[in-house]
């Protein structure tokens, strides 16, 4: 699904560069769910970043789902990340003036998908993370972990090939956490490709496979043997 | 265009901050009622302006003679003469292009003794002698009766036109009277018409004290012969009086044995170019109008481009999240574009609205209280309101292009991590 060949990012800042990435290669199967863990500037954020198409490396290949992202002008980004990318983000990022449904539905209003059918995509998906009786609520009158979960169905509501979670419980107590993870097993467990970026171990033994990130190197990767989030809730 | 998650969008962003969004507005409403009123406040001097030229017909120039400034073919410098009925004849072989050609002469009543006698009334008019083509160029309404007719002049009755002025002045309320006689310098007339004029200026009522007798039989009564105190010319429409002057003038120096380098023995009068000076006139007054309204206008237009600013650094994370979530940023531009151009539109609206309402109630004060000098009718076009909305859409939408600009120009990463 995803492949990764000697990718490179730097930053400039100021006079000197930040080398933040020095030659990555790894590959994603379908179905898999990888934790890539590392401590704060280890690189894990950036390569989520690269991932996700929201930057772009110095150098290197990357490739998803056979197509080869290079080159992307951001008309192209967006219309790539739409269709292939759902984002989990560790502030949730819900859109405060739109209630949850209409935040669901956002990634297929940008499909052009028609008003009826995207609402109903959005509160079946609304109801997979069982948040249907909160559909016309604010996001400021949701929980942390509600939020999270609406987050959630929004990033699979375009029924992306890759998930993307950048700390997903990064803001979230324990037992919401383990919550949040409990979703993202079951999604994995339909057959979703998920990529979650964390610094938590217990979080990152959730997962079926450990990369561990440091100086932008990959140090370490294994495949673990998952623990149930529904053992914890 | 018409799409309502769009729409939702545009009013929710728009409401979300009330009081932000009625003080921009108001500068787009200030700007766009000034221009209105500018407008329309220029609009109602030119109307009264030009209705003190009356209906005369304004192709036209008023010529008479002085004395001869220079010696010419023996005759000597400081003589005077007249033009002859004749030269009225040349001139229409001669020239041109030419409407009317109307001689005239005149009693003068005006600040001289009383000059008509009707009973034991009596009063100081103008008398003028004239031909029936006058009407066409010195346009009246014939309230009862008739004017003058080619019969009056080759007959040279004695009949008298009367205006509404002298007929308040020698008649009773309610007296008939056609048919009636008025005694002009010792001479019998008999009244066949009164007229009224429709000037607005100050000597309006002067010019409703006039009484018109044929040409002719003026000049037998008052012992003119074949002279002819001025003349009235006008041309044909789509050719400038003020072009043919000369040569008209040239053809009566000639004819009258003047030398062609004597200016100052023939005095006229180009009622066009004055007219094309207040013309001009108004050009000016309509760019100035124009120029400040705009200005004005781009003031508010201005704020609005300002808060749009404002608006996208607000949202500047929010056009993060939903350009990772895949919006094409040329959708982004286009929300920003549209919420722009509906903002300065609505207002301007707004300000077009109260100004036709403001325009409205001037009219209605002015036609309660009776005419104003040289304002009437204050007024602007449908051709100038569907010009100020283009100006509108246009202006909303450099307003909204630079904010548009700003809002995309941000990459999705840096803005994600904005708070």
């Amino acid at each position: 699904m995803i492949e990764i060949k000697d990718l490179h990012k730097s930053y400039k800042m100021g006079s000197n560069s930040l080398h933040v990435l020095k030659g990555i290669n790894f590959s994603v199967k379908e179905g898999e769910l990888v934790a890539i863990m590392g401590s704060s500037g280890s690189g894990k954020s950036t390569l989520l970043n690269i991932l996700g198409m929201l930057d772009e490396a110095n150098s290197g290949e990357y490739t998803l789902d056979g197509v080869p992202i290079k080159d992307l002008n951001e008309t192209k980004a967006a219309k790539y990340r739409n269709k292939f990318l759902g984002f989990v983000f560790q502030s949730f990022n819900l859109i405060n003036y739109k209630n949850a449904m209409e935040n669901v539905a956002l990634p297929l209003y940008y499909q052009k998908m028609g008003r009826k059918e995207r609402q109903e995509k959005a509160l079946k998906y609304l109801g997979q993370v069982g948040l249907t009786e909160w559909a016309t609520h604010l996001p400021n009158e949701l929980s942390g972990g509600q939020k999270q979960r609406v987050a959630i169905a929004r990033a699979m509501a375009a029924e992306p090939k890759v998930l993307l979670a950048d700390e997903p419980t990064g803001a979230l107590d324990s037992t919401t956490s383990f919550e949040v993870m409990d979703l993202i097993q079951k999604i994995n467990d339909q057959g979703n490709t998920i990529l979650v970026v964390t610094h938590e171990d217990d979080i990152a033994h959730m997962c079926k496979r450990i990369v561990h990130l440091k100086d932008g190197v990959i140090v370490k990767d294994e495949k673990v043997k998952q623990v149930r989030a529904s053992e914890y809730v | 265009m018409f799409n309502r998650d769009r729409w939702k969008e545009i009013l929710e962003v728009l409401t979300s901050n009330w009081f932000r969004t009625v003080l921009t507005a108001f500068g787009v409403f200030w700007g766009i009622l000034i221009l209105i009123i500018l407008l329309a406040a220029g609009k109602g001097l030119e109307n009264g302006i030009k209705a003190d030229f009356g209906d005369i017909a304004t192709n036209t120039m008023f010529m008479w003679t002085r004395s001869t400034t220079k010696s010419y073919q023996g005759l000597p410098k400081g003589r005077s003469f007249e033009f002859k009925i004749e030269d009225v004849q040349t001139l229409k072989e001669n020239i041109p292009h030419l409407r009317f050609i109307s001689p005239r002469n005149r009693l003068s009543g005006f600040r001289g003794g009383s000059n008509v006698i009707r009973g034991l009334k009596t009063g100081a008019y103008n008398v003028y002698g004239d031909y029936p083509e006058i009407i066409n160029q010195d346009p009246m309404t014939v309230t009862s009766g008739r004017f003058l007719n080619q019969n009056d002049i080759r007959e040279k009755r004695k009949i008298a036109i009367i205006g509404n002025g002298v007929k308040n002045d020698l008649y009773e309320k309610d007296e008939e009277v056609l048919g009636t006689y008025i005694k002009i310098q010792g001479v019998n007339f008999m009244v066949v018409g009164t007229y009224k004029k429709n000037s607005n200026d100050g000597d309006g009522e002067e010019a409703q004290k006039e009484i018109f007798v044929p040409f002719t039989t003026f000049s037998q009564a008052f012992n003119r012969g074949n002279d002819v105190g001025w003349m009235a010319i006008t041309a044909h429409d789509g050719h400038s009086i003020s072009d043919l002057k000369e040569s008209i003038i040239n053809k009566v120096k000639a004819k009258r044995k003047v030398h062609p380098e004597d200016d100052r023995a023939i005095g006229y009068f180009d009622l066009y170019e004055q007219y094309n000076r207040v013309e001009s006139l108004f050009g000016a007054m309509g760019f100035i109008a124009y120029f400040v309204g705009i200005l004005v206008l781009l003031s508010g237009i201005i704020g609005v481009s300002n808060i749009m600013l404002i608006v996208v650094k607000e949202r500047t994370k929010e056009i993060g999240i939903r350009r990772a979530l895949g919006e094409d940023p040329w959708s982004i531009k286009k929300q920003i574009l549209m919420e722009s151009i509906f903002l300065t539109l609505i207002s301007g609206m707004a300000g077009i609205s109260f100004g036709a309402l403001f325009i409205y109630a001037v009219n209605a004060l002015l036609d309660a209280n009776g005419p104003v000098d040289m304002f009437l009718n204050p007024s602007v076009s449908l051709g100038v309101v569907v010009g100020a909305l283009v100006i509108l859409i246009i202006s909303g939408l450099l307003a909204g292009f630079i904010p548009a600009q700003s809002a995309i120009k941000v990459r999705p990463i840096d803005a994600l991590r904005t708070e």
